[in-house]
């Protein structure tokens, strides 16, 4: 897969001019003039600003969803055109996960859920629908499934995630028509939600809920909340069981108080305690098996457990599932030309999480930059806030700030929706996350 | 690496955090394999209620708090160590406490690796304590430096929407700065209600804020 890097020399001539021989395949291919004396040796000195044969330093992002659109934007327009970015995302219509429950519970469209990367294009990010196949460090290229090569100075991955192999017994991603996952925007959220339209009258709806760490935590009791929304309207004596292997869930106060509030009886909640640990399924018997007791469902919902999209791995950035990365700047721990954003990362006290990803993206960016064209470089500053809809009009946030140490993204400070809470506040917390929404998506594609 | 950084500090030192266990080891275990000795094993013991381990032997006082709702965090385990019974009259704990603070961090951070509650959710407890800004000038740009504004503003142009738009959440382009100012200060002292506001303009010092400011006015 790695091509044969080209050789390169400098050579000084006669009047003390550096200049770069490039040979490829024993030829002398071009000849590019550096600059002379002092001024060359110092461009010499500082190999990742030099780019042979172009005249601006390269960054190449994988991924174009929550960090990498973000990271791509954010440098190309900070940068004033000064450095050449390129996205590599293998989707032309991106379909933002975060938000998707809100669709499967009747709240959204699905094309409301939708966003291009034209404006992104018009505002110069080169935008390469592809998929990143390798990554070989020490050419500094990235190799396409479509056949090309795209060499980098500063390489950004922001992956997402893939799942475990044989995480839940007796599922696989050939499955995932019968049993989807739904954890990834898109196709798999539309297959989800006509199988809950299909279900028939009183019928079980199951979800198996991944371990810690996945990406955004309160994720699954949200689907939870929302596919109990419309079985209420639609399907009223449908039932809902979580098998979960963690004993206590993000929010879970919260949730557990808006299930009894809005749908009782309806959810089932098995946590490790009662088993909710020792799962399997069969996607064509359609049957759930919990703690050995085996049930019958019409929909089920598989979540396995996730690793750091395959990318990162391929890249040989990774240590076990994610990839470690220092909290300054989110630069990868095995190769400080490499940088890895959002859910993929190793990310400390920060939840994986498309706000995350978005608030890591920007403080990536400043450090790229500076690195390559010695803008200024601030220090390190993230947040992230998670708002779930349990009901119409009942929206519930939690959110902190963190920090950079020298081990981790560290949390400093947070806050959570409290039980109890008046139906004012509780609108106004959903409201809340239909402008962050707008806003997020904005500040990822430009539009 | 990004050079002259201030880091946030962590809370404790768990290196150190486990030569002060040492004191504990005669009643607690903790780890792999930990059992219930004379006082229950700790591990899991961040988010537990107090008196809830099974086959442990609680004073009935302790057991009186956990159904009162004492739940051990940071903030009360801290409090349990430096004096046990000023926390629970009469509990079994015959320790006399730790008074020196930084010993009660290390440990603490030491425990803390053998507890349960993933620190990556959202509402997981702080493990690091901010940089203090207003003390930090080597630093921070000073007042009016458009692209330090410009680099704070990103964080919050997430939610506050650069077109202006007021989708739940209001519309800040264009604010005068001096209203901008007066309504920061407001939720960093925490007058002006809303919890994530006054949690960001909390880590904001007033260089920043005037920085920010500044940015905001001139947008639109």
């Amino acid at each position: 897969m790695t091509k044969s890097p080209r050789l390169r020399r400098i050579l000084w001539t006669s009047n003390n001019e550096a200049v770069l021989w490039e040979e490829k395949e024993m030829k002398l291919n071009r000849r590019i003039f550096i600059g002379k004396g002092a001024v060359a040796a110092a461009s010499l000195a500082a190999p990742s600003v030099f780019a042979a044969g172009h005249g601006k330093p390269r960054v190449v992002v994988v991924g174009g969803g929550a960090g990498g659109a973000t990271a791509a934007r954010y440098i190309a327009k900070d940068s004033k055109g000064e450095i050449a970015v390129t996205l590599i995302e293998p989707t032309r219509q991106y379909y933002t996960c975060f938000f998707s429950n809100l669709y499967l519970g009747g709240f959204k469209e699905m094309d409301e859920l939708g966003h291009s990367y034209g404006a992104m294009a018009a505002g110069g990010v080169n935008v390469v629908h592809d998929w990143a196949v390798g990554v070989d460090r020490d050419a500094k290229i990235v190799s396409l499934a479509g056949g090309s090569s795209i060499p980098y100075d500063k390489l950004i991955l922001s992956p997402g995630i893939d799942f475990v192999e044989g995480a839940v017994a007796g599922w696989d991603v050939s499955a995932q028509n019968a049993m989807p996952h739904a954890y990834k925007g898109g196709s798999q959220t539309e297959l989800l939600k006509a199988q809950l339209m299909a279900m028939p009258e009183g019928g079980t709806f199951a979800m198996v809920a991944p371990p810690n760490p996945y990406r955004c935590p309160p994720g699954p009791y949200e689907r939870v909340s929302m596919v109990a929304h419309f079985l209420k309207a639609n399907n009223p004596t449908a039932k809902i069981i979580v098998a979960d292997p963690k004993p206590k869930f993000s929010k879970q106060g919260l949730f557990q108080e808006g299930w009894a509030n809005h749908y009782e009886g309806m959810v089932d909640w098995i946590g490790e305690d009662f088993g909710g640990g020792n799962v399997s399924v069969d996607p064509e018997a359609m049957t759930v098996t919990i703690d050995d007791e085996v049930t019958k469902v019409d929909v089920c919902n598989v979540i396995p457990a996730m690793k750091a999209g395959r990318i990162a791995e391929l890249a040989g950035v990774t240590d076990g599932n994610w990839a470690p990365v220092n909290a300054a700047d989110m630069s990868s721990k095995a190769d400080g030309d490499v940088y890895v954003l959002g859910d993929a990362s190793q990310q400390g006290d920060m939840p994986k999480s498309g706000f995350s990803a978005n608030s890591q993206a920007k403080v990536c960016a400043n450090a790229v930059r500076g690195a390559l064209t010695g803008s200024k470089v601030f220090p390190a500053k993230f947040s992230n806030t998670c708002w779930s809809l349990i009901d119409t009009n009942d929206g519930v946030k939690v959110g902190a700030t963190y920090e950079a140490t020298d081990e981790k993204i560290a949390k400093v400070d947070g806050f959570i929706s409290a039980t109890g809470e008046t139906a004012e506040l509780r609108q106004a917390t959903y409201e809340e996350s239909e402008g962050w929404y707008a806003g997020i998506t904005a500040d990822m594609f430009g539009t | 690496m990004v050079a002259g950084t201030a880091y946030a500090s962590e809370m404790g030192d768990h290196e150190k955090g486990e030569v002060v266990f040492k004191k504990c080891k005669s009643c607690h275990e903790v780890g792999e394999g930990a059992k219930n000795r004379v006082g229950p094993q700790l591990n899991g013991v961040f988010g537990r209620t107090a008196g809830t381990v099974a086959d442990v032997k609680y004073s009935t006082n302790m057991i009186r708090m956990g159904n009162d709702g004492l739940i051990w965090t940071e903030q009360t385990l801290d409090a349990y160590l430096e004096n046990p019974k000023a926390l629970v009259s009469r509990t079994r704990m015959s320790f006399r406490g730790l008074k020196d603070a930084d010993d009660r961090a290390n440990l603490l951070a030491y425990l803390r690796i053998y507890s349960d509650n993933p620190a990556d959710i959202p509402e997981a407890e702080p493990t690091a304590t901010g940089t203090d800004h207003d003390l930090d000038p080597a630093i921070l740009a000073l007042e009016g430096d458009p692209e330090y504004g410009e680099y704070l503003a990103s964080e919050c142009q997430t939610c506050h929407q650069v077109s202006g738009v007021n989708d739940g959440i209001p519309g800040i382009s264009g604010w005068p700065s001096d209203d901008f100012v007066v309504a920061m200060h407001a939720y960093k002292r925490k007058l002006r209600p809303h919890p994530v506001m006054q949690m960001m303009a909390g880590r904001l010092s007033d260089d920043e804020i005037a920085a920010l400011a500044a940015y905001f006015m001139d947008l639109e």
